[in-house]
């Protein structure tokens, strides 16, 4: 797919998130705008998906271990047409498939309940697991923060991936540098984050998350990577997109009021316009 | 009953796990570095294909089987019941639980009866933490014949199990006719005096009782419940009923286990009066000993049991 083609995309999804936080009163869009230019690339682009077929055993898998950014899945889902971009506005509200972190049984797609970090990406290593187990030649990724991957279990996760060599996952790493409680430096500092994984015997790779040609590389690489999972980690920017959040710790777990939601639509207007 | 024949249920968990895997080839049995001990090396030397050793991480564990879940497989978690239920809560909470995916908990060296080891590893709330989680199914047999049927049960319904086995050997008490269903007690012998509902090890200690209970002229009606949730309240009514008079015996706290289950079925559903106690362990810990030892300190063996049965009916 061209970039310019994704770069739309991406910037659908960030509308979908502003329209979902705003709609619901409630979510997490720092983050989901964080990880905006991935969703693109992983559902228009890297994943052997049906939105027809969301069961098709033989689909890759993606499990969105911080599941609280799932506001930019949902939307990544409505682009790639799994349902109508309408249902975005449902968000956080009783009785939406689109629960407050993502079910399984919710909605048709989800290929794992998430929400308490940590978790995910073990459920992923086990589908991966899975996956060598029944030699079905499927792929597995998982999208994880850089607050998160505090979590001890990450690790527990890691090292049993390493060990069992499944190169058939790739792990991916937000880093936007931001936590709820402040910069990840500030707080409990993951860093070297890249030498981390390399040293729980992961193929690692370093990208800017907001350019998909290193996207593409990177993905490609993992592909090509043959008996040791993948991490890549990916700067990013909290808040991509609009210019209010971008960096701004605050909007980690915050909705947007009436003017600002005006202002954050007319920013990404402004981004779509230029592509 | 038996009584010669003694066998641990972590014995009849592993025997089962081998016996079971042709008859389920979609089944994976999952460790974590304790298979020596919760016995599930006799699956992992029968079928080492499919025993996948996690290491010494149990919360990994329970979130790794919930992925394998969903490919199809039928992943069977095993670890001590302290680890099992108690370290990896939220996991079994979150990712087995939450999503109801298709996965049973092994949980070995449940209460006090692992002895030697001490309170840290003798898990008295298991029970209680596991039969809070909606969907969970909470099975803990009585002796080694019914620890296979239930492994046998879990493997065939659909959903998350959680099957509680112990490490000290324990009577025989039924035949290899026995079987169980979910949701189903057993009545072990019939009376009108008391009701003795009792779990686990607790269940041969019961008829135990019950046998010293009869030569002081007290005919007690003993129920085995290995199916904990879903409870067989119709079994508890009917004998509440008959006896009015209706005690549990489990080697657990006697808060959120089975006593709590059964008073809470009582409480809401007796239409006649009845009177309830609970034995088991009264918000307290374990301690070093042997199994034996402790059982009987805490009175959880036949004449223990006959002992507060006394107290309960004369108070």
């Amino acid at each position: 797919m061209e970039n310019r083609e994704l770069a739309r995309a991406a910037n659908e999804i960030r509308k979908g998130i502003i329209t979902e936080v705003y709609s619901g009163q409630s979510g997490h869009p720092g983050g989901a705008l964080s990880s905006a230019d991935l969703f693109a690339f992983l559902y228009e682009e890297e994943m052997n998906i049906d939105p027809q077929n969301p069961a098709d055993p033989d689909r890759d898998r993606f499990v969105l271990s911080k599941g609280h950014v799932c506001p930019g899945l949902y939307a990544a889902m409505a682009v790639r047409g799994y349902f109508p971009m309408e249902e975005l506005r449902t968000f956080r509200q009783m009785g939406s498939r689109l629960q407050g972190h993502p079910s399984i049984h919710w909605l048709p797609g989800i290929d794992m309940s998430s929400g308490s970090l940590g978790q995910g990406i073990s459920a992923a290593v086990g589908i991966a697991q899975g996956a060598k187990l029944r030699n079905r030649d499927y792929r597995v990724y998982t999208l994880l923060g850089d607050g998160e991957i505090q979590e001890g279990q990450v690790w527990e996760a890691a090292m049993f991936a390493g060990t069992k060599g499944l190169d058939n996952l790739v792990v991916i790493v937000d880093n936007n540098n931001l936590q709820i409680d402040g910069p990840i430096t500030d707080v409990n500092s993951p860093y070297p984050i890249d030498k981390k994984f390399e040293a729980f015997n992961f193929h690692v790779i370093n990208v800017d998350g907001h350019d998909f040609d290193q996207l593409r590389a990177a993905f490609k690489e993992a592909r090509e990577t043959k008996g040791v999972p993948t991490a890549i980690v990916m700067k990013t920017v909290k808040g991509k997109g609009v210019s209010f959040m971008e960096d701004q710790v605050g909007w980690h777990g915050k909705a947007p009021n009436e003017e600002q939601y005006k202002t954050a639509m007319e920013d990404l207007e402004r981004i779509g316009m230029a592509i | 009953m038996m009584k010669d024949k003694k066998i641990a249920t972590r014995m009849s968990y592993g025997n089962a796990l081998a016996e079971l895997g042709d008859q389920f080839p979609d089944m994976i049995v999952l460790d974590a570095d304790l298979a020596g001990a919760t016995q599930s090396r006799i699956f992992r030397d029968k079928y080492p294909d499919r025993f996948i050793d996690c290491g010494i991480c149990e919360g990994n564990m329970m979130s790794i089987a919930a992925g394998l879940s969903t490919t199809g497989l039928i992943p069977v978690a095993g670890s001590f019941a302290m680890f099992a239920a108690g370290r990896a809560f939220e996991q079994v909470r979150n990712s087995i639980g939450y999503p109801h995916l298709n996965v049973k908990i092994g949980a070995t060296h449940a209460g006090i009866s692992v002895g030697e080891d001490g309170a840290s590893h003798q898990c008295l709330e298991d029970i209680a933490l596991m039969r809070t989680i909606p969907g969970m199914t909470v099975l803990s047999p009585a002796d080694d014949t019914e620890a296979k049927e239930i492994v046998r049960a879990a493997l065939e319904m659909e959903g998350p199990v959680y099957m509680r086995f112990g490490r000290y050997a324990t009577p025989v008490i039924y035949d290899e006719n026995h079987h169980f269903e979910i949701g189903k007690g057993t009545l072990l012998r019939e009376g009108k005096d008391v009701t003795i509902v009792a779990t686990g090890i607790c269940v041969a200690a019961s008829i135990e009782a019950a046998d010293l209970l009869a030569e002081n002229g007290i005919e007690a009606e003993v129920i085995d419940m290995a199916s904990i949730k879903p409870l067989d309240e119709d079994m508890i009514l009917a004998s509440a009923a008959k006896t009015g008079k209706v005690i549990t015996a489990e080697e657990h706290s006697i808060i959120g286990g089975l006593g709590s289950a059964v008073s809470e079925c009582l409480s809401e559903k007796a239409q006649t009066p009845f009177r309830f106690a609970r034995i088991g362990l009264r918000d307290q810990f374990g301690e070093t000993g042997s199994a034996a030892q402790l059982i009987q300190k805490y009175g959880l063996d036949g004449e223990g049991i006959c002992r507060q049965v006394k107290e309960f009916i004369n108070k």
